[in-house]
Protein backbone atom coordinates (compact mmCIF):
# COMPACT_ATOMS: atom_id res chain seq x y z
CA UNK A 1 0.00 0.00 0.00
CA UNK A 2 1.26 3.25 -0.98
CA UNK A 3 1.79 5.84 1.45
CA UNK A 4 -0.38 8.62 1.62
CA UNK A 5 1.38 12.17 0.04
CA UNK A 6 1.48 14.93 2.34
CA UNK A 7 -1.41 16.84 2.38
CA UNK A 8 -0.11 20.11 0.31
CA UNK A 9 0.40 23.00 2.85
CA UNK A 10 -2.52 24.84 4.02
CA UNK A 11 -2.81 28.62 1.69
CA UNK A 12 -1.31 30.62 4.41
CA UNK A 13 -3.75 33.59 5.21
CA UNK A 14 -3.73 36.83 2.76
CA UNK A 15 -5.50 39.95 2.27
CA UNK A 16 -6.34 41.55 -0.25
CA UNK A 17 -3.55 42.27 -2.31
CA UNK A 18 -1.95 38.82 -1.94
CA UNK A 19 1.73 38.36 -0.44
CA UNK A 20 3.06 41.66 0.02
CA UNK A 21 6.35 41.81 -1.65
CA UNK A 22 8.82 44.93 -1.64
CA UNK A 23 6.76 46.58 -4.49
CA UNK A 24 3.92 46.76 -3.03
CA UNK A 25 5.50 49.23 -0.81
CA UNK A 26 7.42 50.79 -3.70
CA UNK A 27 3.89 51.75 -5.43
CA UNK A 28 1.96 52.95 -1.83
CA UNK A 29 5.26 55.03 -0.95
CA UNK A 30 4.67 56.72 -4.72
CA UNK A 31 1.35 57.33 -4.32
CA UNK A 32 2.25 58.84 -1.03
CA UNK A 33 4.77 60.99 -2.45
CA UNK A 34 2.21 62.19 -5.40
CA UNK A 35 -0.54 62.95 -3.21
CA UNK A 36 2.35 65.24 -0.94
CA UNK A 37 3.20 67.00 -3.99
CA UNK A 38 -0.41 68.13 -4.30
CA UNK A 39 -1.23 68.31 -0.66
CA UNK A 40 1.86 69.71 0.79
CA UNK A 41 4.45 72.28 0.42
CA UNK A 42 7.46 70.11 1.12
CA UNK A 43 9.07 70.86 -2.50
CA UNK A 44 9.08 74.46 -1.22
CA UNK A 45 11.13 74.01 1.30
CA UNK A 46 13.80 72.32 -0.28
CA UNK A 47 13.50 74.67 -3.20
CA UNK A 48 14.35 76.82 -0.20
CA UNK A 49 17.24 75.09 1.08
CA UNK A 50 18.94 75.21 -2.55
CA UNK A 51 18.09 78.68 -2.96
CA UNK A 52 16.11 77.99 -6.44
CA UNK A 53 13.99 81.06 -6.10
CA UNK A 54 12.31 80.27 -9.72
CA UNK A 55 11.34 76.64 -8.15
CA UNK A 56 9.89 78.38 -5.10
CA UNK A 57 8.05 81.20 -6.55
CA UNK A 58 6.43 78.86 -9.13
CA UNK A 59 6.54 75.15 -7.66
CA UNK A 60 2.56 75.94 -6.26
CA UNK A 61 1.64 76.64 -9.65
CA UNK A 62 2.66 73.45 -10.94
CA UNK A 63 1.12 71.48 -7.67
CA UNK A 64 -2.05 73.00 -8.72
CA UNK A 65 -1.85 72.01 -12.20
CA UNK A 66 -1.03 68.83 -11.29
CA UNK A 67 -4.17 68.48 -9.31
CA UNK A 68 -5.74 69.86 -12.71
CA UNK A 69 -4.41 66.95 -14.70
CA UNK A 70 -5.91 64.37 -11.83
CA UNK A 71 -8.69 66.08 -11.56
CA UNK A 72 -9.04 65.79 -15.40
CA UNK A 73 -7.93 62.50 -15.93
CA UNK A 74 -10.03 60.90 -13.43
CA UNK A 75 -13.73 62.77 -14.25
CA UNK A 76 -13.11 61.52 -18.19
CA UNK A 77 -11.70 58.07 -17.71
CA UNK A 78 -14.88 57.56 -15.48
CA UNK A 79 -17.20 59.27 -17.90
CA UNK A 80 -15.70 57.77 -20.96
CA UNK A 81 -15.98 54.48 -19.13
CA UNK A 82 -19.89 54.98 -19.20
CA UNK A 83 -20.04 56.10 -22.35
CA UNK A 84 -18.22 53.10 -23.73
CA UNK A 85 -20.64 50.39 -22.28
CA UNK A 86 -23.42 51.60 -24.70
CA UNK A 87 -20.62 52.05 -27.60
CA UNK A 88 -19.30 48.66 -26.77
CA UNK A 89 -22.86 47.02 -26.78
CA UNK A 90 -23.88 48.42 -30.07
CA UNK A 91 -20.47 47.19 -32.12
CA UNK A 92 -22.19 43.75 -31.07
CA UNK A 93 -24.59 44.07 -33.35
CA UNK A 94 -24.07 42.73 -36.95
CA UNK A 95 -26.15 45.70 -38.54
CA UNK A 96 -28.33 48.39 -38.06
CA UNK A 97 -28.10 52.04 -37.48
CA UNK A 98 -26.95 51.34 -33.80
CA UNK A 99 -23.78 49.81 -34.85
CA UNK A 100 -22.63 52.20 -38.04
CA UNK A 101 -22.72 55.00 -35.49
CA UNK A 102 -20.87 53.16 -33.05
CA UNK A 103 -18.29 51.94 -36.07
CA UNK A 104 -18.32 55.24 -36.85
CA UNK A 105 -17.38 57.45 -33.75
CA UNK A 106 -14.87 54.46 -32.46
CA UNK A 107 -13.10 54.98 -35.50
CA UNK A 108 -13.54 58.70 -35.66
CA UNK A 109 -12.23 59.22 -32.31
CA UNK A 110 -9.27 56.94 -32.60
CA UNK A 111 -8.42 58.01 -35.55
CA UNK A 112 -7.77 61.79 -35.27
CA UNK A 113 -5.07 63.38 -32.99
CA UNK A 114 -6.93 64.12 -29.58
CA UNK A 115 -5.31 67.64 -30.25
CA UNK A 116 -7.66 67.95 -33.52
CA UNK A 117 -10.12 66.76 -31.04
CA UNK A 118 -9.91 69.62 -28.79
CA UNK A 119 -9.80 72.16 -31.33
CA UNK A 120 -12.42 71.24 -32.75
CA UNK A 121 -14.71 70.69 -30.17
CA UNK A 122 -13.23 74.47 -28.03
CA UNK A 123 -12.81 76.53 -30.91
CA UNK A 124 -16.02 75.65 -33.24
CA UNK A 125 -18.45 75.55 -29.66
CA UNK A 126 -17.34 78.93 -30.31
CA UNK A 127 -19.09 79.59 -33.42
CA UNK A 128 -22.35 77.86 -31.97
CA UNK A 129 -22.53 80.85 -29.48
CA UNK A 130 -25.67 82.12 -29.87
CA UNK A 131 -27.59 78.22 -30.16
CA UNK A 132 -25.48 77.09 -27.21
CA UNK A 133 -26.57 80.44 -24.86
CA UNK A 134 -30.21 79.75 -26.55
CA UNK A 135 -30.17 76.33 -24.54
CA UNK A 136 -28.30 77.49 -21.66
CA UNK A 137 -25.17 75.24 -22.38
CA UNK A 138 -22.89 78.49 -22.96
CA UNK A 139 -21.54 79.01 -19.39
CA UNK A 140 -20.21 75.27 -20.02
CA UNK A 141 -18.07 75.74 -23.68
CA UNK A 142 -17.23 79.11 -23.00
CA UNK A 143 -14.89 77.42 -20.15
CA UNK A 144 -11.55 75.45 -21.83
CA UNK A 145 -11.40 73.35 -19.09
CA UNK A 146 -14.92 71.90 -19.46
CA UNK A 147 -14.40 71.43 -22.95
CA UNK A 148 -11.33 69.63 -22.92
CA UNK A 149 -13.09 67.34 -19.99
CA UNK A 150 -15.79 66.77 -22.67
CA UNK A 151 -13.48 66.11 -25.81
CA UNK A 152 -11.00 63.80 -23.10
CA UNK A 153 -14.06 61.80 -21.99
CA UNK A 154 -15.40 61.32 -25.81
CA UNK A 155 -12.26 60.21 -26.72
CA UNK A 156 -11.36 57.83 -24.23
CA UNK A 157 -14.69 56.24 -24.36
CA UNK A 158 -13.88 55.65 -27.85
CA UNK A 159 -10.54 53.72 -26.71
CA UNK A 160 -12.64 52.10 -23.97
CA UNK A 161 -14.71 50.98 -26.04
CA UNK A 162 -12.63 48.90 -28.41
CA UNK A 163 -10.83 47.39 -24.62
CA UNK A 164 -14.50 46.31 -23.36
CA UNK A 165 -15.50 45.00 -26.78
CA UNK A 166 -12.42 43.16 -27.02
CA UNK A 167 -12.31 41.77 -23.20
CA UNK A 168 -16.32 40.81 -23.41
CA UNK A 169 -15.25 38.23 -27.06
CA UNK A 170 -12.81 36.78 -25.18
CA UNK A 171 -15.33 35.29 -22.46
CA UNK A 172 -15.84 31.84 -23.42
CA UNK A 173 -18.48 30.73 -24.95
CA UNK A 174 -19.48 28.37 -22.62
CA UNK A 175 -20.00 31.23 -19.82
CA UNK A 176 -23.00 31.89 -21.41
CA UNK A 177 -24.50 28.27 -22.33
CA UNK A 178 -24.03 27.68 -18.41
CA UNK A 179 -25.74 30.83 -17.50
CA UNK A 180 -28.65 29.83 -20.07
CA UNK A 181 -28.92 26.62 -18.53
CA UNK A 182 -29.14 27.95 -15.24
CA UNK A 183 -32.08 30.03 -16.19
CA UNK A 184 -30.76 33.35 -16.18
CA UNK A 185 -32.03 35.87 -18.45
CA UNK A 186 -29.65 36.99 -21.28
CA UNK A 187 -29.42 40.46 -19.25
CA UNK A 188 -28.68 39.25 -16.04
CA UNK A 189 -26.11 36.75 -17.86
CA UNK A 190 -24.86 39.84 -18.82
CA UNK A 191 -24.53 42.09 -16.07
CA UNK A 192 -23.85 39.17 -13.31
CA UNK A 193 -21.74 36.28 -15.38
CA UNK A 194 -19.93 38.23 -18.63
CA UNK A 195 -18.86 41.76 -17.20
CA UNK A 196 -17.12 41.19 -14.45
CA UNK A 197 -15.18 38.52 -16.08
CA UNK A 198 -14.44 40.89 -19.13
CA UNK A 199 -13.44 43.48 -16.34
CA UNK A 200 -11.25 41.69 -15.43
CA UNK A 201 -9.69 40.68 -18.94
CA UNK A 202 -9.51 44.28 -18.83
CA UNK A 203 -7.49 44.86 -16.13
CA UNK A 204 -4.24 45.71 -17.88
CA UNK A 205 -5.61 47.57 -21.27
CA UNK A 206 -7.55 50.16 -19.18
CA UNK A 207 -4.43 50.49 -17.16
CA UNK A 208 -2.89 51.76 -20.28
CA UNK A 209 -5.37 53.66 -20.98
CA UNK A 210 -4.59 55.89 -18.26
CA UNK A 211 -1.50 55.88 -18.56
CA UNK A 212 -2.25 57.32 -22.44
CA UNK A 213 -4.90 59.59 -21.25
CA UNK A 214 -2.13 61.34 -18.68
CA UNK A 215 0.32 61.59 -21.23
CA UNK A 216 -2.24 63.09 -23.50
CA UNK A 217 -3.91 65.21 -20.97
CA UNK A 218 -1.18 67.53 -21.46
CA UNK A 219 -2.79 68.86 -24.98
CA UNK A 220 -5.05 70.66 -22.69
CA UNK A 221 -2.28 73.17 -21.77
CA UNK A 222 -2.62 74.39 -25.50
CA UNK A 223 -6.45 75.92 -25.31
CA UNK A 224 -5.17 77.77 -22.81
CA UNK A 225 -5.95 74.92 -19.63
CA UNK A 226 -3.36 75.26 -16.44
CA UNK A 227 -3.09 71.43 -16.10
CA UNK A 228 0.47 70.23 -14.89
CA UNK A 229 1.69 71.15 -18.69
CA UNK A 230 0.14 74.65 -18.56
CA UNK A 231 1.40 75.31 -15.11
CA UNK A 232 4.85 74.52 -16.71
CA UNK A 233 4.43 76.17 -20.20
CA UNK A 234 3.12 79.74 -18.42
CA UNK A 235 6.04 78.97 -15.67
CA UNK A 236 8.88 78.50 -18.45
CA UNK A 237 7.30 81.39 -20.66
CA UNK A 238 7.80 83.65 -17.49
CA UNK A 239 10.76 83.11 -16.55
CA UNK A 240 12.79 82.06 -19.99
CA UNK A 241 13.96 79.54 -17.84
CA UNK A 242 13.85 75.50 -19.58
CA UNK A 243 14.68 73.77 -16.15
CA UNK A 244 10.96 74.26 -15.42
CA UNK A 245 10.35 71.84 -18.27
CA UNK A 246 12.66 69.24 -16.64
CA UNK A 247 10.84 68.92 -13.29
CA UNK A 248 7.49 68.66 -15.27
CA UNK A 249 9.36 65.66 -16.86
CA UNK A 250 10.35 64.50 -13.31
CA UNK A 251 6.62 64.70 -12.37
CA UNK A 252 5.25 63.18 -15.25
CA UNK A 253 7.38 60.03 -14.93
CA UNK A 254 6.59 59.88 -10.67
CA UNK A 255 3.16 59.88 -11.45
CA UNK A 256 3.24 57.47 -14.40
CA UNK A 257 5.45 55.02 -12.79
CA UNK A 258 3.00 55.63 -9.53
CA UNK A 259 -0.18 54.93 -11.55
CA UNK A 260 1.49 51.37 -13.00
CA UNK A 261 2.26 50.12 -9.92
CA UNK A 262 -0.58 50.81 -7.72
CA UNK A 263 -2.31 49.26 -10.76
CA UNK A 264 -0.26 46.43 -10.91
CA UNK A 265 -1.27 46.07 -7.09
CA UNK A 266 -4.97 46.58 -7.72
CA UNK A 267 -4.63 43.81 -11.01
CA UNK A 268 -2.90 41.37 -8.41
CA UNK A 269 -5.67 42.01 -5.78
CA UNK A 270 -8.64 41.67 -8.24
CA UNK A 271 -7.37 38.42 -9.64
CA UNK A 272 -5.62 36.83 -6.57
CA UNK A 273 -8.89 33.95 -6.96
CA UNK A 274 -6.95 33.09 -10.56
CA UNK A 275 -3.44 32.37 -8.79
CA UNK A 276 -2.35 29.00 -8.14
CA UNK A 277 -1.42 28.69 -4.57
CA UNK A 278 2.25 28.28 -4.36
CA UNK B 1 -27.24 75.59 -49.66
CA UNK B 2 -26.10 79.12 -49.97
CA UNK B 3 -23.76 78.02 -46.75
CA UNK B 4 -22.74 74.60 -47.54
CA UNK B 5 -21.35 76.55 -51.34
CA UNK B 6 -19.67 79.14 -49.65
CA UNK B 7 -17.93 76.67 -47.25
CA UNK B 8 -16.89 74.64 -50.55
CA UNK B 9 -15.75 77.58 -51.85
CA UNK B 10 -13.69 78.04 -48.76
CA UNK B 11 -11.37 75.27 -49.45
CA UNK B 12 -10.73 76.36 -53.69
CA UNK B 13 -7.18 76.66 -54.54
CA UNK B 14 -5.78 79.76 -55.05
CA UNK B 15 -5.48 83.17 -53.41
CA UNK B 16 -9.05 83.19 -52.84
CA UNK B 17 -9.46 79.92 -50.72
CA UNK B 18 -7.44 77.82 -48.45
CA UNK B 19 -7.44 74.40 -50.17
CA UNK B 20 -3.38 74.60 -51.08
CA UNK B 21 -2.44 75.94 -47.96
CA UNK B 22 -4.10 72.89 -46.18
CA UNK B 23 -2.70 70.35 -48.75
CA UNK B 24 0.52 72.05 -48.16
CA UNK B 25 0.21 71.55 -44.48
CA UNK B 26 -0.89 67.90 -45.31
CA UNK B 27 2.34 67.37 -46.98
CA UNK B 28 4.52 68.73 -44.26
CA UNK B 29 2.77 66.64 -41.98
CA UNK B 30 3.14 63.46 -44.31
CA UNK B 31 6.71 64.59 -44.69
CA UNK B 32 7.41 64.34 -40.79
CA UNK B 33 6.02 61.19 -40.18
CA UNK B 34 8.28 59.55 -43.32
CA UNK B 35 11.00 61.09 -42.11
CA UNK B 36 10.57 60.35 -38.40
CA UNK B 37 9.88 56.83 -39.50
CA UNK B 38 13.78 55.20 -40.38
CA UNK B 39 15.22 57.45 -37.08
CA UNK B 40 12.95 55.89 -35.48
CA UNK B 41 13.23 52.35 -36.34
CA UNK B 42 17.02 52.43 -36.26
CA UNK B 43 17.20 54.14 -33.11
CA UNK B 44 14.29 51.35 -31.37
CA UNK B 45 16.15 48.37 -33.10
CA UNK B 46 19.64 49.70 -31.31
CA UNK B 47 17.46 49.99 -28.03
CA UNK B 48 16.24 46.68 -28.47
CA UNK B 49 19.34 45.31 -29.12
CA UNK B 50 20.76 46.85 -26.50
CA UNK B 51 17.88 45.41 -24.04
CA UNK B 52 17.93 42.14 -26.27
CA UNK B 53 21.83 41.17 -25.93
CA UNK B 54 23.70 44.00 -24.21
CA UNK B 55 25.72 43.87 -21.09
CA UNK B 56 24.19 45.08 -17.89
CA UNK B 57 25.15 48.40 -18.62
CA UNK B 58 23.58 48.51 -21.72
CA UNK B 59 20.62 46.70 -20.52
CA UNK B 60 20.12 49.30 -17.78
CA UNK B 61 20.09 52.21 -20.07
CA UNK B 62 17.59 50.57 -23.35
CA UNK B 63 14.82 50.12 -20.27
CA UNK B 64 15.92 53.13 -18.85
CA UNK B 65 15.36 55.32 -21.96
CA UNK B 66 12.79 52.81 -22.64
CA UNK B 67 10.37 54.28 -19.35
CA UNK B 68 11.52 58.02 -19.68
CA UNK B 69 9.99 58.14 -23.21
CA UNK B 70 6.99 56.03 -22.98
CA UNK B 71 5.91 57.64 -19.70
CA UNK B 72 6.80 61.80 -20.94
CA UNK B 73 3.77 63.37 -22.61
CA UNK B 74 5.00 63.71 -26.19
CA UNK B 75 4.34 67.49 -26.02
CA UNK B 76 6.82 67.90 -22.95
CA UNK B 77 9.29 65.42 -24.98
CA UNK B 78 8.88 67.61 -27.74
CA UNK B 79 9.25 70.85 -25.45
CA UNK B 80 12.07 69.79 -23.97
CA UNK B 81 13.74 68.75 -27.53
CA UNK B 82 13.05 72.22 -29.06
CA UNK B 83 13.45 74.52 -26.21
CA UNK B 84 16.23 72.86 -24.65
CA UNK B 85 17.88 71.71 -28.08
CA UNK B 86 18.15 75.63 -28.75
CA UNK B 87 19.78 76.31 -25.29
CA UNK B 88 22.06 73.54 -25.71
CA UNK B 89 23.58 75.12 -29.28
CA UNK B 90 23.90 78.11 -27.45
CA UNK B 91 26.13 77.14 -25.09
CA UNK B 92 28.38 74.82 -27.39
CA UNK B 93 28.52 77.82 -29.83
CA UNK B 94 29.30 80.14 -27.15
CA UNK B 95 32.79 77.98 -26.33
CA UNK B 96 33.60 77.19 -29.43
CA UNK B 97 32.90 81.06 -30.84
CA UNK B 98 33.60 84.34 -29.38
CA UNK B 99 30.54 86.35 -30.90
CA UNK B 100 27.78 83.97 -32.11
CA UNK B 101 25.16 84.40 -34.25
CA UNK B 102 22.38 82.85 -33.17
CA UNK B 103 21.03 79.66 -34.69
CA UNK B 104 17.50 78.82 -35.12
CA UNK B 105 16.61 74.90 -34.20
CA UNK B 106 14.45 73.92 -36.92
CA UNK B 107 10.85 73.18 -36.03
CA UNK B 108 10.86 70.43 -38.32
CA UNK B 109 14.20 68.52 -37.27
CA UNK B 110 13.06 69.02 -33.40
CA UNK B 111 10.12 67.37 -34.62
CA UNK B 112 11.53 64.37 -36.01
CA UNK B 113 13.99 64.06 -33.50
CA UNK B 114 11.08 64.64 -30.48
CA UNK B 115 8.71 62.12 -32.42
CA UNK B 116 11.70 59.87 -33.60
CA UNK B 117 12.83 59.24 -29.75
CA UNK B 118 9.19 58.36 -28.30
CA UNK B 119 8.72 56.21 -31.83
CA UNK B 120 12.46 54.68 -30.99
CA UNK B 121 10.83 53.85 -27.38
CA UNK B 122 8.20 51.83 -28.57
CA UNK B 123 9.06 50.09 -31.49
CA UNK B 124 12.49 49.17 -29.49
CA UNK B 125 9.62 47.06 -27.78
CA UNK B 126 8.04 45.62 -30.43
CA UNK B 127 11.21 44.23 -31.68
CA UNK B 128 12.01 43.06 -28.32
CA UNK B 129 9.00 40.79 -29.33
CA UNK B 130 10.28 39.81 -32.15
CA UNK B 131 13.48 38.73 -30.58
CA UNK B 132 11.58 36.09 -28.72
CA UNK B 133 10.03 34.96 -32.44
CA UNK B 134 13.23 33.75 -33.77
CA UNK B 135 13.89 30.28 -31.78
CA UNK B 136 17.38 29.32 -30.32
CA UNK B 137 18.10 26.83 -32.48
CA UNK B 138 18.21 29.06 -35.46
CA UNK B 139 21.13 31.21 -33.86
CA UNK B 140 22.91 28.33 -33.25
CA UNK B 141 22.16 26.11 -36.58
CA UNK B 142 23.97 29.18 -37.97
CA UNK B 143 27.08 29.45 -35.93
CA UNK B 144 27.34 25.65 -36.47
CA UNK B 145 27.60 26.83 -40.37
CA UNK B 146 30.15 28.85 -39.66
CA UNK B 147 27.97 32.34 -39.73
CA UNK B 148 29.77 35.16 -37.89
CA UNK B 149 27.50 36.57 -35.39
CA UNK B 150 27.27 39.87 -38.09
CA UNK B 151 26.10 37.57 -40.69
CA UNK B 152 23.53 35.57 -38.60
CA UNK B 153 21.89 39.04 -37.74
CA UNK B 154 21.55 40.13 -41.37
CA UNK B 155 20.53 36.51 -42.94
CA UNK B 156 19.19 34.89 -40.24
CA UNK B 157 17.60 37.36 -37.80
CA UNK B 158 16.76 40.13 -39.75
CA UNK B 159 14.65 38.85 -42.02
CA UNK B 160 12.61 36.95 -40.03
CA UNK B 161 12.11 39.75 -37.59
CA UNK B 162 10.82 42.62 -39.25
CA UNK B 163 7.78 40.12 -40.27
CA UNK B 164 7.61 39.51 -36.73
CA UNK B 165 7.55 43.31 -36.24
CA UNK B 166 5.10 44.39 -38.80
CA UNK B 167 1.80 44.82 -37.49
CA UNK B 168 3.33 46.39 -33.95
CA UNK B 169 4.89 49.27 -36.15
CA UNK B 170 2.29 49.33 -38.47
CA UNK B 171 0.35 49.77 -35.13
CA UNK B 172 3.03 52.70 -34.46
CA UNK B 173 3.29 53.92 -37.51
CA UNK B 174 -0.71 55.53 -37.21
CA UNK B 175 -0.02 56.32 -33.80
CA UNK B 176 3.19 58.84 -35.16
CA UNK B 177 0.84 60.14 -37.77
CA UNK B 178 -1.45 61.30 -35.37
CA UNK B 179 1.36 62.22 -32.83
CA UNK B 180 3.00 64.85 -35.56
CA UNK B 181 -0.19 67.38 -34.92
CA UNK B 182 1.62 68.36 -32.01
CA UNK B 183 4.61 69.97 -33.79
CA UNK B 184 1.90 72.87 -34.63
CA UNK B 185 2.64 74.04 -31.11
CA UNK B 186 5.63 74.70 -31.71
CA UNK B 187 4.51 77.01 -34.79
CA UNK B 188 5.90 74.43 -37.81
CA UNK B 189 2.85 74.69 -40.88
CA UNK B 190 1.85 71.19 -40.28
CA UNK B 191 -2.35 70.11 -41.56
CA UNK B 192 -3.52 71.13 -37.93
CA UNK B 193 -1.55 74.31 -38.04
CA UNK B 194 -2.38 75.96 -41.46
CA UNK B 195 -6.21 75.09 -40.58
CA UNK B 196 -5.56 77.08 -37.42
CA UNK B 197 -4.26 80.08 -39.61
CA UNK B 198 -7.29 79.32 -41.99
CA UNK B 199 -9.69 79.47 -39.15
CA UNK B 200 -8.58 82.98 -37.61
CA UNK B 201 -9.06 84.47 -41.37
CA UNK B 202 -12.36 83.00 -42.02
CA UNK B 203 -13.40 82.35 -38.77
CA UNK B 204 -15.11 78.95 -39.39
CA UNK B 205 -13.55 77.05 -36.67
CA UNK B 206 -15.92 73.90 -36.89
CA UNK B 207 -15.86 73.33 -40.69
CA UNK B 208 -12.28 74.03 -41.06
CA UNK B 209 -11.42 71.60 -37.94
CA UNK B 210 -13.52 68.92 -39.28
CA UNK B 211 -12.20 69.00 -42.43
CA UNK B 212 -8.40 69.00 -40.60
CA UNK B 213 -10.09 65.36 -38.23
CA UNK B 214 -11.27 64.31 -41.58
CA UNK B 215 -7.63 64.70 -43.70
CA UNK B 216 -6.45 62.64 -41.04
CA UNK B 217 -8.70 59.80 -41.48
CA UNK B 218 -8.01 59.41 -44.81
CA UNK B 219 -4.07 59.20 -44.22
CA UNK B 220 -5.23 56.85 -42.09
CA UNK B 221 -6.84 54.64 -43.96
CA UNK B 222 -4.68 55.18 -46.77
CA UNK B 223 -1.88 53.91 -44.36
CA UNK B 224 -3.84 50.36 -43.53
CA UNK B 225 -4.43 50.00 -47.17
CA UNK B 226 -0.87 50.25 -47.60
CA UNK B 227 0.13 48.18 -44.56
CA UNK B 228 -2.36 45.52 -45.75
CA UNK B 229 -0.22 44.94 -48.90
CA UNK B 230 3.02 45.43 -47.07
CA UNK B 231 1.83 42.48 -44.76
CA UNK B 232 0.62 40.47 -47.53
CA UNK B 233 3.96 40.67 -49.65
CA UNK B 234 5.72 40.10 -46.41
CA UNK B 235 4.19 37.56 -45.80
CA UNK B 236 4.12 36.08 -49.34
CA UNK B 237 5.88 32.90 -48.17
CA UNK B 238 4.48 31.92 -45.61
CA UNK B 239 2.03 28.64 -46.20
CA UNK B 240 -1.43 29.45 -44.73
CA UNK B 241 -3.82 27.22 -43.23
CA UNK B 242 -6.36 26.04 -46.29
CA UNK B 243 -4.49 27.54 -48.67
Amino acid sequence: MTTTPHPEAPPTASGFFGEARTGDLVALALAAVIASLVLSDWPVAIGTWLGNDIFVRYWPRLAEGLGVTLQLVAISIVLGGLLSLPLALARFRNRGFASTLAYGYVYFFRGTPLLAQTFLVYYGAGEFSDTLRGIGLWGFFKEAYWCVLLTFSLNTAAYQAEILAGAIRAVPRGQWEAAHALGLSKPVAFVKIILPQAFVTALRPYGNEVILMIKGSAVASVVTVFDLMGATRLAANRTFDEQVYLWAAVVYLLLVETIRRVWDLIERGLTRHLRRRA
Amino acid sequence: MDRIESLIQLLAWGPNGWGDEIAAGTAITVALGIATLPFGLLLGFLIALAKHSGGRTARMFGNLYTTVFRGLPELLTLLIIYYGGQRLIQEVQALLVEDPEPIEVNAFVAGMVALGMVFSAYSSEVFLGAFKGITIGQIEASRALGLSRLLTLRLVVLPQLWRFALPGIANLWLILLKETSLVSVIALPDLLRSTFIAVGVTKEPFFFFLVACLIYLVLAMISSIGIGWIERWANRGERRAGA
